[in-house]
């Protein structure tokens, strides 16, 4: 396995005193293959960017063990976010070879890897623009070029497209299928659009709302390169949508007043309109 | 333009009310002994005198200045100390430090720099402190996500990040410490704008006095338009900060 979740939980203090712990997530248990594209999808508030943080190591577990190549020693995972947060100081280059000057790596060497991955995304026109001169969708590729660079195994993806309108998202969806293939990587990818992880994932991990659990893992054996637009994965996508909507309303009844309910009808059933967010 | 039609305004109105030129200077007069400072050497020489105090007293500002606020964002325990008191002197008018700097260092150049010092050096702290604390954490997590840990996350993500802040402490910072210096050569000293300002004033010689002001506002100027404007306009243009 590239990724061991073993009994995994976390817990944070309330922010008011005397509010109590919250339980962010709960005996996860999740193995990730080598080379395997997996997606987490679960309500809001259900640990899902928690889970990525401890895989790359920013943040610590408070029980059970996450194991990266078959070492706990973590940093082996680079984390891609939905701002593509590239240092506005920075060239496009300056930003790919960010990693690689922390490693100290020489100049020549930093240039040629970064250039190489600005290829892979497409941007190597861009390499001297500022990241204020850039797109949405171009700053995300960017943001996937600097994370390249590094070679880690694993990339880890916190809603990487959500910022984004629904074209470039789109384009980015097949953009990212065609780097996976490329490179190989072993992608652990979470959303809240359950068509984005259907269309992108080998396996699509359902979590539970507070605290978060592993609920169900639904493998997608769909032909590639996939469209969210085609109709198969839709349906794919409305069974997963089932499985969680127990999730989502559990959610609501906390978040909304009493005496409030879920109305199937209030959900937009026309194809595109909804794109499977739940949130 | 606008500079042109005050300065007519102002002749026209020194011709038309009879105000005596002790109190009202013409702008004639004012030209006369801004031409006549210059060639005498009067206004050259407190210029480069007072520009000589202000480079040390506001290089020793940033010195000070600078560290400090790096060591009152990053340390808690300074942060709660020499932080807060930073923050209370900041509220003193810094020429309130003269007469103490007077009994300190006798009637000398160094009392004017420490007022200077004192003017400046808190509000460089302030905004650097604020700089770094305020830099986005999410730039700080994908600065450690790429591996970047202790020094080098503080020296490539969190300095960078800082920087605009930090230029702007710095320009208000020379603005404070130019007035703390007008303020202490106005009360002592040998040599100095200031000096021509106390000269002008005892020799009733109100064209002196507007001349030297004319000189002040000018430097400020100039300081502005040739040091940090450029300055804050390559990082806001590097940055992307000019809104567009």
């Amino acid at each position: 396995m590239k990724i061991q979740i073993s009994d995994v939980s976390r817990t944070f203090n309330g922010h008011a005193k005397g509010h109590h712990q919250v339980t962010a997530l709960e005996g996860i248990h999740l193995g990730v293959r080598e080379g395997e594209f997996v997606a987490i999808v679960g309500p809001s508030g259900c640990g899902k960017s928690t889970l990525l943080d401890l895989v790359a190591g920013l943040q610590a577990p408070d029980g059970g063990d996450i194991t990266v190549n078959g070492q706990s020693t973590r940093g082996d995972a680079v984390l891609i976010f939905q701002e593509a947060a590239l240092f506005p100081w920075l060239t496009v280059q300056g930003n790919v070879e960010f990693g690689l000057r922390t490693r100290g790596v020489p100049r020549a060497q930093r240039q040629e890897t970064a250039l190489q991955h600005l290829q892979t995304v497409r941007l190597v026109q861009f390499a001297n623009a500022m990241p204020h001169q850039l797109s949405g969708g171009m700053k995300q590729r960017a943001a996937i070029a600097r994370a390249l660079a590094l070679d880690p195994p694993v990339l880890l993806m916190d809603e990487p497209f959500a910022a984004l309108d629904a074209q470039t998202r789109d384009i980015m969806h097949q953009e990212l299928q065609r780097i996976w293939e490329e490179t190989g990587k072993t992608i652990l990818f979470v959303t809240h659009n359950v068509r984005e992880a259907v269309c992108l994932a080998d396996r699509v991990v359902l979590m539970t709302a507070r605290p978060g659990r592993v609920k169900d893992i639904l493998p997608v054996d769909l032909p590639r390169p996939r469209s969210v637009n085609d109709p198969d994965l839709a349906e794919l996508a409305s069974v997963a949508l089932a499985h969680l909507r127990e999730e989502i309303q559990k959610v609501e009844r906390e978040e909304f007043d009493s005496g409030w309910c879920y109305q199937e009808t209030s959900v937009p059933s026309s194809p595109g309109a909804g794109l499977g967010n739940i949130r | 333009m606008f500079l042109a039609a005050l300065v007519l305004v102002w002749e026209i109105f020194v011709r038309l009310s009879h105000i005596s030129s002790l109190l009202v200077p013409s702008p004639e007069g004012v030209w006369g002994a801004l031409a006549e400072g210059f060639t005498s050497g009067t206004i050259p020489r407190a210029v480069l005198a007072s520009m000589g105090r202000m480079l040390i007293g506001y290089g020793l500002a940033v010195a000070i200045g600078l560290p400090l606020g790096v060591a009152i964002a990053r340390v808690s325990a300074i942060r709660d100390t020499i932080g807060a008191a930073a923050m209370g002197l900041q509220t003193l008018p810094s020429i309130c430090w003269l007469p103490m700097a007077l009994l300190w260092f006798g009637l000398s150049e160094k009392a004017v720099i420490f007022v200077v010092v004192m003017g400046a050096t808190f509000s460089i702290t302030t905004a650097v402190d604020d700089g770094i604390r305020n830099v986005s954490p999410l730039l700080i997590k994908a600065g450690r996500t790429l591996g970047a840990r202790g020094l080098r996350l503080q020296t490539a993500v969190v300095l960078p990040a800082a920087l605009p802040t930090i230029v702007t402490g710095l320009k208000l910072g020379w603005s404070f410490a130019w007035r703390s210096l007008m303020a202490g050569e106005l009360l002592y000293s040998e040599q100095g704008l200031g000096r021509v300002l106390t000269t002008g004033r005892d020799l009733q010689d109100m064209a002196q006095v507007a001349s030297a002001i004319i000189v002040i506002l000018a430097l400020g100027l100039l300081i502005n338009a040739y040091v940090f404007g450029p300055v804050e306009r390559a990082l806001a243009n590097r940055y992307g900060l000019t809104g567009d």
